[in-house]
């Protein structure tokens, strides 16, 4: 089953156009890899499927369910979750209470005004700290977190909301080879119940973690395929190799 | 996977916590004070309370939610608008109904702007917000200035006193008791709400409202409520303003009283509650004093803003600043640090 299908989208900001008649479609539990050079339309499809910009025309359809103009308060609640490419952790708070205001997020206001919830999400919270290596850094603020650490708190955060759909933004960015194979690792156990969108510029992580790959250049789709498919893609070297 | 634990990096920002030993010094002042001083520094001291109350709902909008509201007056001279006509028409003077009546008045004119200003499919900005909410005050200050029945720019007084059943309290020792109880009752909730799940939210929002938006918060709801809330506590302190001063004019709605609170929680320190209390007890005491002085009678309001301008500039963070951590200011809303440390070290 297809779990998110865009047809034909339109992004234009003034005269650029960012993106031209793009469609992909990605299946439930694969690991689906955006890659492509600088300014290539990356990000603005990451964008318009989280709903940080609206598409100018096409349609974006999410479970089977149109979203192309829906909040992206609504597609979080749906089961959809971002990892901006720029940490977007919160810099004053305890590592810890950045993964509650995350796990919290699906809860009733009476809820959260109660309180009540919090005991009962400790060992969940737990859980996935120690998974992403950061429970012994629970009470330190995100702020004062190493940048590898505060990526992968990131990811931690958009993980235990237990997303349908998990959207990275350059997640490796600013990381040691060290550190980008841990992430790999880290990654890979979602799989069983979660679909991934990765945007990357490394290519060698890429082709790790990933099913199959979508390449953009200059707005447009290129090609897309398994790994496999793309790395024998004529168009692909082509367009690699033909730009100055 | 087993981990290092670094005790150290845990134990990062663990300082002295100063608010709780201030709650404590405030309690005491607030408990004894009129014990110790006159019968008129009593009637200047309620007053000081009042204002407290109200300049903490300033604080819950602007320190917590992130509204900066310039018209948080309207809230406090609607209410005590009612209240007075209530007084002054019907006759109706008694504290069971005055106070339920300023918090319905404050919460309703606060629905009415948060419906306007904050609900709408995008989140407002925030100079747009602070713009509505002193447009809004402007408008009601001339309205009442304007309005025959509400005594027009003369404001109106009242002349009975405030009534629990029979008995009349008369600005003094008991009606600052009574003040005081409201003030801590308002604290009290006020501090529960913004430590609670629902005000790690709020912390959110401050930081980085954007990001918020992208784990499922709908940003404005929460601001919506905030508001509201803060609202009906800006009521509540001006039904008790009207009955402790016995009178209301245009100038306790609108923009001068309005910048006032602002002041106060500037000054004192925004996004502590405690910060804006600490605000209305030095602004008010300077202004007092300075007004007392022969020297300074004439220009005691420039020497004021001067040290206010001081303060706002070079410690945004205002007087609380000085000795409240940010660390602490903010505060922890998971589970306590000794737990955490605790159930790493049973792991280990």
């Amino acid at each position: 089953m297809e779990l998110l299908e865009i047809n034909k989208v339109n992004k234009n900001f003034g005269v650029l156009c960012a993106l031209n008649d793009v469609s992909v479609s990605v299946k439930a539990n694969t690991f689906h890899g955006l890659i492509g050079p600088n300014g290539s339309g990356k990000s603005t499809l990451l964008s318009i499927i989280a709903g940080a910009h609206y598409a100018d025309n096409g349609s974006v359809f999410f479970n089977n369910n149109n979203i192309t103009k829906t909040s992206p308060e609504m597609r979080a609640r749906n089961g959809l979750s971002l990892k901006f490419q720029i940490t977007a952790i919160l810099p004053e708070l305890s590592t810890y209470d950045n993964v509650l205001l995350s796990i919290q997020s699906g809860e009733s206001i009476w809820k959260l005004i109660s309180s009540k919830s919090k005991g009962g999400l400790h060992d969940e919270i737990m859980d996935v700290l120690e998974r992403f290596k950061l429970s012994d850094r629970a009470y330190t603020l995100a702020g004062e977190l190493s940048h590898g650490l505060q990526q992968w708190l990131e990811i931690a955060m958009s993980v235990i909301r237990k997303p349908k759909l998990l959207l990275l933004d350059e997640p490796t960015g600013g990381m040691s080879p060290e550190e980008r194979r841990v992430t790999g690792e880290l990654l890979m156990p979602i799989k069983k119940n979660c679909t991934l969108i990765i945007v990357e510029h490394d290519l060698d992580f890429i082709k790790d973690i990933c099913d199959n790959l979508t390449v953009l250049d200059q707005g447009q789709i290129i090609d897309t395929g398994t790994v496999e498919q793309i790395k024998e893609s004529k168009k692909v070297q082509e367009a690699y190799t033909t730009r100055v | 996977m087993k981990q290092f634990i670094d005790r150290k990096l845990l134990s990062k920002g663990n300082t002295l916590r100063v608010i709780p030993i201030i709650e404590i010094v405030l309690l005491l002042l607030l408990l004894f004070t009129p014990l110790f001083v006159s019968d008129f520094l009593t009637v200047i001291v309620t007053r000081m309370l009042i204002l407290c109350i109200f300049a903490i709902s300033f604080d819950l909008c602007w320190g917590f939610a992130g509204i900066l509201t310039f018209g948080q007056a309207l809230f406090f001279g609607m209410a005590g608008y009612a209240v007075a006509l209530l007084a002054n028409k019907l006759g109706f003077v008694q504290l069971w109904g005055i106070v339920p009546i300023g918090i319905i008045v404050g919460f309703f004119v606060s629905f009415l702007i948060t419906w306007f200003l904050l609900i709408g499919k995008r989140a407002p900005e925030v100079i747009f917000v602070a713009l509505g909410t002193l447009t809004a005050a402007y408008a009601a200050e001339r309205l009442v200035s304007g309005w025959y029945l509400v005594g027009g720019g003369n404001g109106m007084s009242i002349y009975d006193f405030l009534k629990i059943g029979n008995y009349e309290v008369e600005p003094g020792i008991w009606f600052y008791y009574i003040s005081a109880a409201f003030l801590l009752i308002v604290y009290l909730v006020s501090r529960y709400l913004v430590r609670s799940q629902f005000g790690l939210v709020l912390a959110g929002i401050r930081q980085n409202e954007n990001r918020l938006s992208y784990l499922g918060y709908k940003v404005q709801t929460f601001k919506a409520i905030v508001f509201c809330f803060a609202g009906a506590i800006a009521g509540l302190a001006g039904a008790l303003y009207v009955h402790h001063e016995g009178f209301i004019g245009p100038g306790n709605m609108g923009i001068v009283l309005s910048t006032y609170v602002v002041l106060y929680g500037l000054f004192g320190g925004a996004g502590t509650l405690l910060g804006p209390i600490i605000g209305v007890i030095a602004i008010e005491s300077i202004k007092f004093t300075l007004s007392d002085i022969d020297v300074f009678k004439s220009y005691w309001p420039v020497i004021l803003g001067i040290i206010l301008l001081v303060v706002v500039v070079y410690k945004p963070s205002g007087l609380l600043g000085f000795i409240v951590s940010q660390r602490e200011r903010i505060g922890s809303f998971g589970l306590m640090k000794k737990n955490i440390i605790e159930e790493i070290e049973k792991k280990k």
